[in-house]
């Protein structure tokens, strides 16, 4: 009975097809550094899920931002949790990310025909830190607004555009309500966007081009 | 592998990913649940008596509405719900507190002195100055508070949850 209604649906959808070209496909003897491509893609999702419930009570204004975050921390049941995982999950996601590229550069992973891939994989890693940047200010608290102030400061060091830049992080000149709310913005929809598609990208060019097993000694 | 019976390498991963896919799976999604649904199984209680200020500023016959606020503490947010009670006196004596909120779908009903009812203007519902319901999809009559008379002043008895 589940056979057959497999069936139906994999006669329509290809669903066995899809499994074989994505699962199933032929890779070179490779080691666990081979994971962290996958690995970065779950806590990709596992940051994905948490932020969306931790989008059911926080909101990105000055004068509730922190208050709706302690509320999360204290008076909802798992807030803790799903925060912490959030939390912990973005320092994570950094750290893996990175070893994923020093991975990539180490085996020469991203020669020919592999070259798109890379690019597509650095800008992976820089909105990847630009979700560890934007997501850094929603908490509105000391260090968040200190971290902020220095962080978009930086981009103000930049000649002749830095300080265009520094008002179009904070949309003005100072760090206020627009600041959070842009951050916000930035932290879960543009910029997760962007991610998705990329690692869609990303995920289909591994496919098509298989990947690249560890160098041998001659290479 | 030499054991016919024994798991393949293949089929192990696949179960190895199927269970830790499941576990990691419930440990986000139970908690998710509670979180979603805990405020919502909060109960604030309160049973206070309110005074609406002295009797005789009530006139007898004429349902009259009295205004109160009650502020409770929502999530991060203090919330200032403000209700509606009309004060209707039948008699020297006998006075009804009648919950200006409709039966039917909680829009607020407003004395029409002219036609002698309560109308909801959100569906057409009527209710006489006792509460009843004249007309109108309304399931049962105006709720009511309970009420006393303390040194001439007019108390009304406030429960919640």
């Amino acid at each position: 009975m589940l056979n057959a209604m497999f069936n139906w649906l994999d006669e329509r959808l290809g669903l066995h097809g899809i499994y074989k070209t994505v699962l199933d496909r032929k890779v070179p003897k490779v080691n666990w550094f081979f994971t962290l491509g996958s690995l970065s893609a779950v806590i990709f999702l596992i940051q994905g899920v948490t932020g969306v419930f931790l989008t059911v009570y926080y909101v990105p204004t000055p004068d509730h931002a922190y208050d709706s975050v302690s509320y999360i921390m204290n008076g909802v049941a798992f807030g803790w949790l799903i925060r912490g995982i959030h939390h912990w999950g973005a320092s994570i996601m950094v750290i893996v990310v990175f070893l994923h590229m020093l991975r990539t550069f180490y085996f020469a992973a991203y020669k020919y025909p592999r070259e798109f891939t890379w690019v597509t994989g650095v800008i992976l890693l820089l909105t990847t830190l630009g979700m560890g940047f934007t997501g850094y200010l929603l908490p509105w608290n000391q260090r968040a607004y200190w971290a902020t102030t220095v962080g978009t400061q930086i981009a103000g060091t930049v000649p002749l555009i830095g300080p265009f830049m520094t008002s179009v992080l904070r949309g003005g000149p100072d760090l206020s309500a627009l600041t959070l709310s842009r951050f916000f913005a930035a932290h879960i929809w543009i910029l997760p966007a962007v991610i998705a598609v990329l690692i869609g990208v990303h995920i289909y060019l591994v496919i098509r081009l298989g990947i690249a097993g560890t160098p041998a000694k001659e290479d | 592998m030499t054991n016919a019976s024994h798991m393949s390498r293949n089929n192990f991963v696949k179960g190895a990913v199927a269970i830790l896919g499941t576990v990691m799976g419930l440990v986000i999604g139970i908690p998710a649940i509670g979180y979603v649904l805990s405020p919502a199984l909060k109960t604030s209680s309160s049973d206070t008596w309110i005074p609406l200020g002295p009797l005789e500023n009530y006139p007898v016959g004429v349902p009259t509405l009295f205004n109160f606020t009650r502020t409770k503490t929502n999530g991060w947010e203090k919330t200032i719900n403000s209700y509606g009670v009309y004060v209707f006196r039948k008699t020297e004596i006998e006075t009804l507190t009648l919950s200006n909120i409709c039966t039917h779908l909680s829009c607020r009903v407003n004395w029409k002195d002219e036609a002698k009812e309560y109308l909801c203007p959100c569906h057409d519902a009527a209710f006489n100055a006792e509460g009843l319901v004249i007309s109108g999809p309304p399931p049962r009559p105006l709720d009511r508070y309970e009420n006393k008379v303390e040194n001439e002043e007019l108390f009304l008895h406030f429960i919640q949850g």
